[in-house]
């Protein structure tokens, strides 16, 4: 078994998965995920799912877990990163990752949590970052 | 293409989920399945295995090369002695669970796939057989 790393950045959780999950790896990211959330206070999760080829109904699963369960610690999971062909076969599939929000990659995951933080200039660097300034 | 045989592998644990998966890539691959029905038939191969091992009591996989006239395609048959399935009908529902997964194992993989067969009864065991041909 291996234990997928979880890095801190800010007030931002970011995993990426890089290994084939087997089913017990999956159940241990959930328990660390929640546990780091806990532990650091942190605002948001990233999980970078692009260089995972599939996603089956029990990581799905895993997804929308972290997602309700990070909610209960007021911070909020986006999975970046996602294949096409794992998108397709996952609406095929019939699986619906519910309240789980989704971003092309991992820059946009990060401007979603950014958006979600609002004002708070120390979430992700500075908030003024992204506006154009007169020099 | 020779007609290669038949491989056949143990369902007895988690990491043979993951075995599963990667021999099911190699051989879709092998038949050039386009990287979509790869995903399709390899998710498939997941959730079927996750049910030979979860409702099945485990059981073995055959993975074989069949063709039919020009179109060569792969095919998994997925083996238990379970306890069989008592409601087919049900088993097949959308959304229907027994209690430990989400309930698309069977009608999900169902659809990611061109053949579905399903054998079982009660006492004595489940097979399920998919086919995806290449196109």
């Amino acid at each position: 078994m291996e234990r997928i790393p979880i890095l801190k950045i800010g007030d931002v959780l970011l995993v990426s998965i890089q290994i084939d999950l087997q089913d017990r790896d999956v159940l241990a990211l959930q328990e660390d995920l929640s546990e780091q959330i806990c532990d650091t206070g942190a605002r948001g999760v990233v999980i970078d799912i692009s260089a995972v080829d599939i996603v089956d109904s029990f990581i799905g699963r895993m997804f929308a877990t972290i997602a309700s369960t990070s909610r209960l610690f007021d911070a909020t999971t986006v999975v970046v990163g996602m294949r096409p062909a794992v998108a397709i076969t996952l609406v095929e599939l019939g699986l619906t990752l519910g309240n789980v929000r989704t971003a092309l990659n991992l820059e946009k995951g990060l401007a979603i949590l950014r958006q979600i933080g609002g004002t708070r200039a120390d979430v992700l660097g500075h908030a003024d970052d992204d506006q154009p300034v007169d020099r | 293409m020779t007609a290669a045989a038949a491989i056949e592998l143990p369902i007895g644990a988690d990491e043979d989920i993951v075995r599963i998966r990667q021999l099911v890539r190699t051989k879709a691959q092998e038949v050039k399945l386009s990287l979509v029905d790869q995903t399709k038939v390899v998710t498939a191969a997941s959730e079927l295995a996750r049910n030979t091992l979860t409702y099945g009591g485990g059981g073995r996989v055959v993975i074989d090369v069949p063709t039919n006239g020009r179109r060569v395609g792969i095919r998994a048959r997925f083996i238990d002695e379970g306890p069989g399935i008592p409601d087919l009908d049900l088993a097949l529902t959308e959304g229907w669970t027994s209690g430990k997964g989400m309930g698309l194992g069977l009608s999900g993989s169902r659809r990611l796939v061109d053949e579905f067969t399903l054998d079982t009864e009660v006492g004595r065991g489940t097979t399920v057989t998919i086919v995806k041909w290449s196109r």
